[in-house]
């Protein structure tokens, strides 16, 4: 299983750099994992969807979907894509540490 | 990951809820991906972009052997409608979102939505029968001068 450093700590990912164990992972570590998706600064706004996210899945296992960060996140859909333009979910979870979100809409 | 799809061009061509829903949902996850979508839509799939239409679109009931109804039965008035609202419940429990509010997601995720020229000249449509998050209506030419370097779909 390959690793990352984050915020000088190995962390263990998966082969697309996914947490593998979502409490290894430390807020001090998202501006680093940010700067490697070509996020430069981590916002308000992005720190908002990525608690979110976290949340999300400490409740649920898993994290949601676009559609479903557009509907309860209380960030709409088309700024989700401005804050991360390379897919909201899938970019927010990896900054987020924790695994992909599985669904198809 | 040096062969990574990284843009797809998606034909919607058929105006049945069964044509329309598998181009939004290869659109919406392209996107999801971070890939670069647009929808053309010709023909019949322009039902799907057709302010008055888009609303109501059905399941084909005749025709659709996948459906395991009798021929005659899916030609009998209402059972279009009838299976279309089934199936409509079916996917608003799993909240797969309406047609119109589908499209208006994509729209928003940064995907383009195109009409196809031929096809609103057959049918006499112009962008003000279409809805507002139509960028153009463009001809086969443009289509494919977008599509370059990408992945073209053909639903």
């Amino acid at each position: 299983m390959p690793t990352a450093t984050y915020a000088t700590r190995s962390v263990t990912v998966n082969d697309e750099g996914f947490f593998e164990n979502p409490d290894e992972w430390t807020e001090e570590m998202a501006p680093e994992i940010a700067r490697a998706e070509g996020i430069d600064e981590l916002t308000e706004d992005h720190w908002r969807v990525i608690k979110f996210m976290r949340s999300l899945y400490a409740e649920k296992g898993t994290g949601p979907t676009v559609r479903v960060l557009g509907k309860t996140s209380g960030v709409s859909v088309k700024e989700l894509y401005q804050l991360f333009p390379k897919g909201p979910a899938k970019v927010a979870a990896k900054i987020a540490g924790i695994p992909k979100p599985r669904g198809c809409i | 990951m040096g062969d990574a799809i990284e843009k797809v061009s998606i034909i919607v061509s058929k105006g049945s809820l069964e044509g329309i829903y598998p181009a939004l949902i290869m659109a919406n996850g392209a996107r999801a991906e971070g890939i670069e979508a647009n929808l053309f839509f010709t023909f019949f799939g322009l039902d799907a972009i057709h302010k008055k239409r888009h609303d109501h679109i059905k399941v084909a009931t005749v025709g659709n052997p996948g459906l395991h109804l009798a021929t005659m039965a899916g030609g009998i008035p209402g059972v279009s409608s009838v299976m279309t609202h089934y199936l409509e419940h079916k996917m608003e429990k799993l909240d797969i979102p309406s047609i119109p509010e589908f499209i208006e997601m994509i729209a928003d995720t940064g995907a383009g939505l195109y009409g196809c020229k031929a096809s609103c000249d057959l049918f006499e449509l112009t962008e003000d029968d279409l809805i507002d998050q139509v960028k153009a209506i463009i001809t086969v030419g443009e289509f494919y001068e977008m599509a370059a370097g990408g992945h073209i779909i053909f639903t």
